[in-house]
């Protein structure tokens, strides 16, 4: 960058720009699994047998990445009180952990896709299971993408202790992520 | 607030950049503007030229088209559904909404850039990569996809259907990635506008176009997420045969054509906003008024907004909806007349007593009113269900939203051009060409659709290749309406050519003008003409007033700028 912007350092309205950028991409990732969620519904109501297929689901695993996802959202808080502090060391260990605790869900989803496609439940199988493979999906495209983004924030910016409020934004972002999570798992694994 | 003291200052370093990060990878706000300005202005040409094929083919069937050659049927599908898709994402969204966002709204609110600039050129290059992706599917085996702009299954599901087994979902695509840009450019708009105003700048001073950008990016935001699910399912649908849309298979066509619509219909007042904020601001400083009701427009374009998500089933009453939820959706649609009105005789009320100077912008501007009522006027047949079993899916449809869309797209556009060129390139365009263009575009653009809608009331149905295999429609006088209809595009399309030339020649030639060649108000009239990068080099503006503070009573001017110290 050739110069300062000054229109980045202007904050009308009291809130940084980066924390008010990701409150907008969060109410346009509310929509987008919105409307994925609600054609879900409208399909699940018209069609009773789907239940059966509901009980395949293996609500143990699914349980258990419930628990990932919600003690990575507690590690990362825990990265955000660190990066309030100015503690480089602290802060990447937390924001590490939350990788970690992200991976591990990876690790466990694709252990069920792996069982459920074993038994035959492939996404063309009937439409339950191409909802759940495309909403499943493309909520651990998301887990994914703040894995990624995470893991840039701790090693090139935290390391070289700068922008210390991304710690915050990829918060809110993982967060959402995780109230995703909340709603897709009794949808599609406990509603029988 | 707190933040802001210790950089506002001027720029000190100062080099001179190459062609390719001056022009191509710029992250300067104004540059990208034009990016996407230009590409706009490209993609219309195409869409342009689409419309012109396919109307040669409904005037003299089977005739071989100049600069195309027989069209076959598949080709005239693909051309159809290309220009619709076209003007929709690849014209009046970048233009309206980018360009106009993206030259504007750091200007207007006196500011040096976009909050995000490298995100902003991330999101013309998403966009530019989109349109190539766009024309790449025309030449691909199959052809482009023919499948209609809505692209309803089971026809866009299904290649055996639409025969465009590549086509299809390359269309598909660049639709996506289109939204993804806007999503993108839409966050830099709302949170520039709500972080990055000028000092003493109040929500009430914010000229009407910002807040047309802003509203119309949240709509966007808020209505195209349902539309992004259902282009994942489509897409799974067409490339790895999943069946969301199938009901041979327990899929649901028309749940495509909700989310498709519960996008589609927010859609049209995302691209009307701005156009009607160009019209507003463009009214004010030739009548020299103050906008009359600004709060009464600003609220009733929120009300827009909000009301514009519960009426898209009005665009299926005859698509086995509910007829109980008919009654509904016609009372909504009735309903969001009212805001539109209400905003139509607020700029009425504008030129109540002005004095008015009928220059090139100025026209166009008075013309999208009265051409966008009878845009208006006409919806109300479609809006109510009674009627709108007749007349779906006629040219009484098209001509319809086509008297929407122009003026939005085209007229709108022109005003925002002939009446920003100044402070886009330092010098004027040329009056007497300009309104020349005019007459020639309005008189032509008319001469086009009013056939349309006797021919759409007679119960010409849309998308068809050839009207003379139908013996109802084969007539004489019916096709006599369609050459008129295809002569009058094509005057309508030679007259571009005046705008094109005199915008070449302006850039060179025009009548070289000062910072405030309109004597305007708002702080972009500020900024030198041209704007350099940092924009305001003589330090950034402070706010004392509104916008539209024109003919004070006892002030010598008739003029007040905003940043002018009382």
């Amino acid at each position: 960058m050739a110069h300062q912007i000054i229109a980045t350092s202007r904050s009308r309205t009291g809130i940084p720009t980066g924390r008010l950028a990701v409150w907008w991409v969060v109410g346009s990732e509310i929509v987008i699994f919105g409307g994925l969620i609600a054609s879900y519904l409208l399909n699940r109501f018209l069609h009773g047998s789907w239940a059966q297929e509901a009980a395949v689901t293996n609500t143990f695993i699914g349980g258990i990445n419930t628990f990932w996802l919600l003690t990575s959202s507690f590690f990362v808080i825990l990265g955000h009180a660190a990066s309030e502090q100015k503690d480089a060391k602290k802060t990447r260990f937390w924001l590490w952990m939350t990788i970690m605790l992200g991976g591990f869900f990876m690790v466990f989803k694709a252990y069920e896709y792996a069982t459920e496609i074993a038994h035959g439940k492939t996404i063309f199988t009937n439409n339950f299971w191409s909802f759940y493979y495309t909403a499943t999906g493309l909520h651990g495209f998301h887990v994914l993408c703040g894995m990624v983004i995470m893991a840039i924030i701790a090693e090139n910016d935290i390391k070289k202790e700068r922008n210390w409020h991304r710690v915050e934004n990829i918060g809110i972002y993982w967060h959402f992520v995780d109230v995703v999570w909340i709603f897709l798992f009794p949808l599609l694994y406990i509603a029988k | 607030m707190a933040e802001v003291a210790h950089a506002e200052v001027g720029h000190d370093e100062h080099h001179e950049p190459s062609f390719w990060s001056k022009y191509v990878f710029s992250t300067d706000h104004k540059i990208i503007g034009f990016q996407y300005l230009f590409t706009g202005m490209a993609m219309a040409l195409i869409g342009g030229f689409f419309a012109y094929v396919f109307r040669m083919q409904l005037a003299f069937p089977g005739a071989s088209i100049p600069f195309w050659g027989t069209l076959s049927p598949a080709a005239y599908n693909s051309l159809v559904t290309n220009h619709g898709t076209i003007m929709i994402f690849w014209v009046a969204m970048p233009v309206l909404i980018a360009a106009m966002g993206n030259f504007l709204i750091p200007l207007m609110i006196g500011c040096d850039d976009m909050v995000f600039p490298r995100i902003n050129r991330l999101s013309y290059q998403i966009f530019l990569l989109s349109a190539i992706i766009l024309i790449i599917s025309f030449f691909v085996p199959g052809g482009g996809f023919g499948g209609a702009w809505t692209s309803y299954p089971p026809l866009s599901a299904e290649a055996k259907f639409n025969a465009t087994p590549f086509g299809a979902p390359l269309w598909l695509i660049a639709v996506t990635l289109e939204i993804v840009a806007f999503l993108l450019g839409g966050i830099n708009f709302i949170t520039t506008t709500m972080n990055a105003r000028a000092k003493g700048m109040k929500m009430y001073d914010i000229p009407i176009i910002v807040w047309m950008i802003v509203i119309a990016s949240i709509l966007f935001m808020a209505s195209v997420g349902p539309l992004v699910a259902g282009a994942v399912m489509l897409l799974f649908d067409q490339t790895i045969g999943t069946s969301f849309f199938d009901p041979n298979a327990g899929g649901d066509p028309v749940l495509w054509q909700h989310l498709f619509w519960f996008f589609g219909h927010p859609e049209v007042y995302v691209v009307l906003l701005p156009a009607m904020g160009i019209v507003g601001e463009v009214m004010c400083t030739f009548a020299r008024k103050k906008l009359f009701g600004y709060k009464m427009i600003l609220f009733s374009s929120v009300g827009l907004g909000i009301l514009s998500f519960f009426v898209w089933a009005h665009h299926q009453f005859i698509s086995g909806v509910d007829p109980r939820a008919t009654y509904l959706f016609t009372t909504t649609t009735l309903l969001i007349s009212i805001p539109v009105a209400i905003m139509l005789f607020a700029y009425i009320g504008t030129l109540y007593g002005g004095s008015i100077e009928l220059n090139t912008p100025m026209l166009f501007a008075l013309a999208f009113i009265g051409e966008f009522l009878v845009g208006g006027v006409t919806g109300i047949w479609l809006g109510s269900s009674g009627t709108d079993i007749f007349l779906h899916d006629t040219y009484f449809v098209l001509a319809h939203f086509h008297y929407t869309f122009v003026p939005i797209a085209i007229i709108a556009t022109f005003a925002a051009v002939y009446y920003w060129f100044p402070k886009m390139f330092g010098r004027q365009m040329n009056d007497f060409w300009g309104k020349i263009h005019f007459w020639g575009t309005i008189i032509s653009f008319n001469g086009i659709f009013i056939p349309l809608f006797i021919l759409g009331s007679a119960g010409q149905h849309r998308r068809i290749y050839n009207y003379q295999n139908f013996q109802d429609l084969a007539s004489s006088n019916y096709q006599d309406m369609r050459v008129f209809a295809t002569s009058s595009l094509i005057v309508m399309l030679v007259f571009q050519a005046v705008f094109i030339i005199n915008f070449i020649v302006s850039l060179k030639r025009g009548k070289k003008v000062g910072n405030n060649p309109w004597k305007a108000n708002t702080l972009e009239w500020v900024a030198p003409s041209p704007p350099p990068h940092g924009n305001f080099p003589e330090g950034m503006p402070e706010v004392y007033r509104g916008p539209y503070e024109y003919s004070v009573e006892g002030r010598e001017k008739d003029y007040w700028p905003q940043n002018e110290p009382a």
